[in-house]
């Protein structure tokens, strides 16, 4: 049975600022529309959204013909880059604000939990927000009474709960917040990043308690976050937005791998044309070559295998009054999150260029590589003494990484068996 | 619409589809804003509800001052200060309905850009319990006229005092009426808000407060004053309460239609922006 059916959904906004401007177009398009009855003429024009080009028109596109269903029971994850649409799409959803053109049709109470905790008073006690929050998320006053101790005892505030919430803790009204969303009893629930909060152990229960509403209570969630890990432990079914535009549907493993798998595609531009990066561009990252002690370029690393990163640069606008203060190299998992980052500050290296040189290499050598096998990202950050980035850009390399003798016992590690190795001993001690 | 959905999201209601019944559904919502209205304005400031008091203290012993001792305006014949609190009863509640409301969209772009629920819940919460502050204030002003009772004073309420709820109710819906479009109005533009500002405190000018109607000789300027809708709210209250000041039916009844029809208005107008205002405020 479907619970949602979105049926060419669009939204468009204006770039900008208010102004006479926005006033001409306004009075036009009141002209066209109840004079005239014509429709509205700014409608046909607008640019996709892809924010890192310069576009033509004031409008652009943060939706363009959203069109699916979902299924009741099922947890759809939404993904895609940031500015892909994806936030925009919730909103459309919990009613804040309005499709540009189609409709929504659901079946059953949508609660939506853009935020935690929303419209909490700083000066009334726990119990009062209790009630003020909830009311807000649609429950009422009986509801929430019935639902009480649940609530109090799942975000183990109880001792605070005669406090105004101004004394709570960060994270404590973040619990709050989140049992409180966790106690409603929508048929529909939208979530957006909500979990990026709080502390280990409580992400973990509140993603437990995300499964529980879904698989035992057979409600349809709609879920959005950059963290993959999570949404491939919570979602059946995936969505990937880009630029406004659905890319892909389907089984969540297969449009997150098609999603990292975009990334990849991203890097197969020479890494000097790319225009995704931050910076002031003095000096700019021209490549990155992945080669053996020896020195010889190789395609795959070998896990407790040396091997070196080598960076290579180029000098746009380098002046000697520039000094070289920070070189970062980051190792993220196949899920974008950071596993191990190296910096020359870390190790005291001081790094100077001189304005004369045009190219230059740094080489980052990993005497014996600790990463397990499977494949890693790769970003780079470089800034000055003062703070300033130079260049700074995502997505640089793809290491492959190889099963490899790490141990020197002829065993090895296979995919899955966590990121990292290292040397350690095993001894009986009685 | 598909019978078996439940929830349909379109980009354009018909004007007048207000959904009233939604509103009832979020009754408890209402309830609480109320609350919260009231139990957070004070808090942390050591006098706590004695502030109710004081302020139209203030602003009476400020008007005495001013308006009776220096400019030495009259008020019929009447102590000053029960002429002058009358006159602060009706109109600092219509001003705080009317300043909180026009502000609805701005303040509370928070919340509504988080979370939807009946955006006209918030304007008639504090409506509502902006109606605490003015019995708190009513128990004042009957504290005051028994005191000048007992003195001798020739005051004397008559059966007209019993209007006081359907005046409560005209100044209510007038501030609410007024406060909602303003505040659909200037969720793009604020260049209204600056100039509404102006309006409301010339608009105390033009209506009764701090002078009777009845020192009012010029007849265009009455006629204009009398089609201000609160003229003749207050000039009743006087009346009932007083015993001076002028009464007619048909006074009332014109304000009574105005807000009637301002309600009206508000209410379509602002149903129609709080669909996608968060995309403009």
């Amino acid at each position: 049975m479907t619970a949602i059916e979105f049926n060419n959904i669009s939204k468009q906004y204006r770039l900008g600022l208010v102004s006479t401007r926005t006033l001409s177009h306004d009075l036009n398009r009141w002209w066209a529309m109840n004079i005239r009855g014509k429709e509205d003429p700014y409608l046909k024009i607008g640019d996709t959204n892809d924010r890192s080009t310069k576009g033509e028109s004031d409008y652009v596109w943060a939706l363009r013909d959203i069109d699916f269903k979902v299924e009741q029971g099922d947890v759809l994850g939404i993904i895609g880059k940031n500015g892909a649409g994806k936030s925009t799409l919730l909103k459309i959803l919990s009613k804040v604000t309005t499709p540009t053109t189609g409709t929504i049709k659901a079946r059953g109470r949508i609660a939506s939990l853009l935020e935690v905790g929303t419209g909490f008073h700083p000066e009334m006690t726990g119990r009062e927000n209790i009630y003020m929050n909830g009311a807000i998320m649609g429950m009422t006053k009986a509801e929430i009474s019935r639902k009480l101790d649940e609530i109090v005892d799942f975000s183990g505030c109880e001792r605070y709960l005669d406090t105004p919430v101004k004394r709570y803790s960060s994270g404590m009204t973040v619990r709050l917040g989140f049992a409180i969303a966790a106690h409603l009893d929508p048929e529909i629930l939208v979530v957006d990043e909500v979990l990026a909060v709080g502390d280990a152990e409580f992400q973990k229960k509140a993603i437990g308690k995300m499964q529980d509403v879904s698989r035992g209570e057979g409600r349809t969630v709609l879920f959005v976050s950059h963290n993959m890990a999570s949404m491939q432990q919570l979602c059946k079914t995936g969505i990937l937005l880009n630029n406004g535009q659905i890319e892909k549907t389907g089984n969540i493993g297969e449009v997150i791998s098609f999603y990292q798998h975009q990334a990849v595609l991203l890097q197969k531009d020479s890494i000097i044309e790319r225009r995704d990066r931050k910076g002031n561009g003095k000096l700019l990252l021209s490549g990155v070559v992945i080669r053996n002690q020896e020195g010889t370029p190789i395609d795959k690393i070998i896990s407790g295998n040396s091997f070196i990163i080598s960076i290579h640069l180029l000098n746009r606008d380098w002046t000697e009054f520039d000094q070289v203060a920070e070189m970062t190299v980051a190792i993220n998992d196949e899920y974008g999150d950071r596993s191990l980052v190296m910096n020359n500050v870390f190790k005291d290296y001081t790094i100077t260029f001189d304005e004369n040189t045009s190219k230059y290499r740094v080489d980052f050598l990993i005497e014996k590589c600790p990463l397990n096998v499977g494949e890693y990202g790769m970003a780079f950050y470089l800034s000055d003494k003062f703070g300033n980035v130079i260049d700074w850009i995502d997505n640089i390399h793809t290491l492959e990484v190889e099963a490899g003798d790490f141990y020197n016992t002829g065993k090895v590690h296979r995919k899955g068996l966590g990121h990292f190795l290292v040397d350690y001993d095993v001894h009986v001690v009685r | 619409m598909d019978e078996k959905y439940s929830t349909l999201i379109e980009p354009k209601t018909s004007l007048l589809s207000v959904d009233f019944k939604e509103i009832w559904r979020y009754r408890d919502l209402f309830s609480m804003f109320v609350k919260r209205d009231i139990i957070t304005q004070y808090k942390q400031t050591i006098l706590g509800p004695a502030w109710f008091f004081i302020q139209p203290l203030l602003t009476m012993v400020m008007y005495m001052i001013v308006f009776g001792g220096i400019a030495g305006i009259s008020t019929d014949g009447l102590p000053q200060a029960l002429f002058y609190l009358a006159g602060i009863l009706c109109w600092q509640y219509f001003a705080d309905c009317l300043n909180k409301t026009s502000s609805t969209f701005t303040t509370n772009q928070n919340i509504f850009g988080k979370v939807y629920f009946p955006r006209l819940i918030v304007p008639l919460a504090t409506v509502s319990s902006n109606l605490v502050r003015l019995f708190i204030q009513l128990f004042l002003f009957v504290v005051v006229y028994v005191y000048y009772l007992v003195a001798g004073v020739d005051v004397a309420p008559n059966w007209y005092v019993l209007l006081f709820p359907v005046l409560v109710l005209m100044l209510a819906g007038l501030a609410l009426g007024f406060g909602i479009i303003i505040s659909s109005m200037t969720t793009k533009y604020r260049d209204l808000t600056i100039l509404f500002t102006f309006v409301v405190q010339l608009w105390m000018y033009a209506t009764p407060i701090i002078y009777p109607l009845s020192t009012i000789t010029n007849a265009t300027v009455r006629t204009v004053m009398l089609l201000n809708p609160i003229t003749s709210i207050v000039e009743t209250f006087k009346y009932g309460a007083l015993g001076i000041g002028s009464f007619s039916w048909g006074a009332l009844g014109y304000s009574f239609g105005f807000m009637v029809v301002l309600l009206a208005v508000g209410i379509v107008v602002f149903n129609k922006v709080q669909r996608s205002f968060m995309d403009t405020v």
